[in-house]
């Protein structure tokens, strides 16, 4: 394997990353303040479509952005509505969430478009295209450097970028401010931040607003820039593999890029090494695509060491008496 | 300048705090009824009451936990709506739950900001609230590290974090929820100590507590609820411990134990170097040796967490340990089986009656059969006879007066003390060789206590022999004839009851060698 191989294999690895990033960050937020999240996966998946349908309409990828971005907000108010003002089973809401994307997002893409469930095609401005940065092709002779730049760094869309730069973010919004000092605890002990004046509603349903926006974006990310049309269910779990991720990084944001990033390392060679000779024997190809999933389980299972979860998520907060 | 000075006397003058008329129901239990309560400032008042009387009701409307049906709250004076939390601190109230409300893997400092915080950074408020905390330490004598995280610290000292928590939000009134439960008697001195500064400072203190000692020890003066009224507000240095308690139960109350002494037989219960690894792979019995004899009380004392519950537990075959343990006699197997114990003549009421006594959503005659009901009694053929276990549960709730006596009523609708009846009831009247108690009378109120502890002596005096592990020194200094005390998974010493003291007890349970105390 050459160094230009490797550079392509990463550089495909960082743009399958993104939307388990931006989702495993979304997932951090939400969870981190108490609410378990599994309808990632639906709130990504109805992003991609809304995003993508506004898209082919409007001529507009920002446009698109913001209508999947509003897609996956209102499913994310919905898991808030659910679990936090009625005290619902989060797990169940989730489930629920990930059906309603599932279905509606197929339904009203053929009743709009007529093409199988699916969205035109788009092109030009109705994509996020990729971003040239400065001395990319000035540098690309320089050896080693010169191709990291241009092909593993520069050249990527501009969400790609946002969601690096959404790691220090968290972790500066988490460690060194007011809101992610109560975010924490109040995933930790509502019953503290209660006492202590601060409202568990309006915290918890910050942390899910938040959760939805990055959902949004990761879903428009994937419909709008890594392809180029909503198809059905686009998302392929990459809303579990995102959690999955968030747990292997026991709920830190640095570590989670980390994962992430093994997650689309893992994708990445799946999807270029489609049928590998052993010999005689040629490795079917749905044996690499399932290898994500199945490296998926065994790194859960055998690698993640105790994950200490916030230790109040999933329960609604009753004042007790 | 004099009307200033006029009408700082009149605020000084009226009462830190003033409850009118307060009444909140839950449904159609009414758990307050109209309370009226003056509590003048620089005192400490004491409110006192079974469990189940509504103190913990009442504070929680003070701190906008609830809102009250009717009634008005005064704060030094002026009226004060109490909507929430917020409005509570910023009246200048601080509160000290039971279970304490902190934010377990945070550092002291953290937990000490949340809530308090001096804009959207917190770099700026936790500089100043570390220079605020040395200040507090100085002043109350308040010292704890404020970089310690709280779940590696003791709870002595996460108390501390609490009371400081409300200091730091400049609380002037403090309301402290049954505050000694966790601390050992050392650690509940030192407590009255600092509660003892921060009245001389001026801050009021409201105490809720079931300990009439400590009532009578440190309060200026007392309420008594029960079933939600406020039963007489009285001042302390005029009353005494036996007309508390018969202001709380509404009749005498035995506050002694009354005992005939112990005659104890042959050893029925050996246990030779017991150890105990828990589920961590951390050892909690470190190599226990004692022995309970046939018609006498063994009462283990010890703070909470020491491994009086893993070697109650062990004995009740609910957990496994390695070391030798003996029956009358007999070799027993150390590992985890119930049924093998109870078949031995071992009975056992568990620390817990809720998660490991009782299945709360079962009916109580279901619960009555548990751990026996294999028994021929409760058996016809291959099914269950539920016609005889509902009579022999009816029996067995008259002759411990269970209130209601409804064995079709399930677990949890049951007060805390009844349910404790119906365990002690089963496990009682299986005549055991050795009856296993932990924390018999935990979350139960006087007259059930006296009931409960009637049983056990009784069981005592028809020739079982009974192991008593009790976080109460009360307890475990009027029910034992023998006392061994743990700390750290070991028995730091014996001594008998008419030997021995609170004083020399809390030292060992603090882990002092017996040569120091």
């Amino acid at each position: 394997m050459d160094f230009l191989t490797i550079l392509q294999i990463l550089d495909s690895s960082v743009r399958l990353a993104t939307p388990l990033l931006l989702a495993c960050l979304a997932g951090l937020y939400s969870e981190r303040a108490g609410i378990f999240d599994i309808g990632l996966e639906g709130k990504m998946l109805a992003a991609a479509f809304l995003s993508a349908a506004v898209a082919a309409v409007t001529g507009s990828v920002w446009l698109g952005l913001l209508a999947g971005i509003a897609a996956s907000m209102v499913l994310s108010g919905l898991h808030g509505l659910a679990s936090i003002t009625f005290r619902g089973n989060q797990l169940i809401s989730g489930v629920a969430i990930n059906f309603l994307a599932s279905g509606l997002t197929v339904l009203v893409a053929q009743d709009w478009f007529a093409q199988g469930g699916r969205t035109p095609s788009l092109g030009g401005d109705a994509r996020f295209t990729g971003l040239t940065l400065p001395f990319a092709d000035a540098l690309a002779g320089v050896p080693v450097i010169g191709p990291v730049y241009a092909e593993l760094i520069s050249g990527h869309s501009i969400l790609v970028y946002l969601a690096v730069a959404a790691v220090p973010a968290t972790w500066w919004v988490l460690y060194r401010t007011r809101f992610g000092l109560r975010l924490r605890a109040v995933g930790e002990n509502p019953a503290a931040v209660d006492t202590a004046g601060i409202s568990v509603v309006g915290l918890r349903f910050a942390a899910v607003a938040i959760c939805g926006l990055l959902c949004g974006i990761a879903g428009a990310y994937l419909s709008t820039a890594l392809q180029a049309g909503f198809v059905k269910e686009m998302t392929a779990g990459r809303g579990f593999i995102a959690l999955a991720a968030l747990i292997f990084a026991k709920w830190r944001p640095w570590q989670a890029m980390w994962a992430c990033l093994l997650f689309g390392v893992l994708q990445a060679i799946a999807l270029r090494y489609q049928n590998i000779r052993l010999g005689e024997i040629t490795i079917p190809v749905q044996v690499m695509d399932a290898l994500p999933y199945v490296l998926t389980v065994v790194i859960l299972a055998g690698f993640v060491g105790k994950a200490i979860a916030p230790r109040a998520g999933g329960e609604p907060y009753v004042k007790e008496r | 300048m004099t009307g200033a000075t006029l009408s700082e006397r009149r605020e000084t003058a009226a009462p830190a705090i003033e409850l009118k008329g307060i009444s909140k129901a839950f449904g159609p239990v009414q758990a307050n009824r109209d309370i009226s309560i003056r509590v003048m400032p620089g005192t400490i008042h004491g409110i006192i009451g079974e469990n189940g009387a509504g103190k913990s009701t009442l504070m929680s409307i003070l701190y906008g936990f609830y809102k009250a049906d009717r009634g008005e709250i005064f704060i030094k004076g002026r009226k004060t709506e109490i909507p929430d939390s917020q409005a509570a601190i910023s009246a200048g109230i601080g509160m000290v739950f039971q279970h304490f409300k902190l934010v377990e893997n945070f550092t002291v400092l953290e937990n000490i900001i949340l809530g308090a915080e001096d804009g959207a950074l917190l770099n700026r408020s936790m500089a100043k609230a570390r220079t605020e905390l040395v200040q507090l330490e100085r002043e109350y004598g308040l010292n704890v590290d404020p970089d310690a995280v709280i779940e590696e610290i003791g709870v002595g000292k996460q108390q501390r974090v609490e009371i400081l928590k409300a200091l730091y939000r400049r609380a002037e009134i403090l309301i402290l929820d049954e505050p000694t439960g966790v601390l050992t008697p050392a650690e509940a001195d030192q407590l009255f100590r600092v509660l003892g500064r921060l009245r001389a400072e001026g801050k009021t203190i409201i105490l809720i507590t079931h300990k009439l000692r400590e009532i009578m020890e440190i309060t200026d003066t007392v309420s008594v609820m029960r079933r939600g009224e406020m039963t007489a507000t009285v001042k302390t240095a005029e009353t005494s411990p036996e007309q508390l308690a018969e202001l709380m139960v509404g009749r005498k109350v035995l506050l002694r134990v009354d005992k005939a002494p112990a005659k104890p037989g042959a050893p029925v219960l050996e246990v030779e170097n017991l150890r105990v690894v828990d589920e961590a792979g951390v050892e909690r019995v470190k190599g226990i040796s004692l022995n309970v004899r046939a018609g006498e009380i063994l009462g283990i004392a010890g703070v909470a967490g020491n491994g009086q519950s893993e070697l109650l537990e062990v004995l009740g075959g609910m957990r496994s340990g390695r070391g030798v343990l003996r029956m009358r006699g007999q070799v027993m197997d150390p590992g985890a089986d119930g049924k093998a114990r109870r078949a031995m003549g071992i009975a056992h009421v568990p620390e817990d009656r809720q998660r490991e006594g009782l299945i709360m959503g079962f009916h109580a005659w279901e619960n009555v059969a548990f751990g026996y009901h294999d028994d021929a009694r409760y058996r016809s053929g291959m099914f269950m006879n539920n016609r005889a276990l509902r009579e022999d549960t009816a029996a067995k709730m008259e002759r411990f007066d269970v209130r209601p006596p409804d064995p079709w009523l399930a677990a949890k609708n049951f007060s805390g003390g009844n349910q404790q009846k119906i365990v002690v009831a089963r496990e009682i009247e299986q005549n055991p060789a050795l009856l296993l108690v932990g924390q018999p009378t935990r979350g139960v109120d006087i007259g059930a206590i006296e009931f409960i502890h009637k049983q056990i002596v009784a069981l005592r005096d028809a020739g079982a022999a009974v192991l008593l592990v009790s976080v109460e020194l009360d307890e475990i200094l009027s029910l034992s004839d023998r006392i061994a005390v743990m700390f750290d998974g070991r028995i730091m010493g014996e001594r008998l009851p008419g030997q021995t003291d609170e004083t020399e007890l809390g030292l060992l349970m603090a882990g002092m060698s017996e040569a120091a105390a």
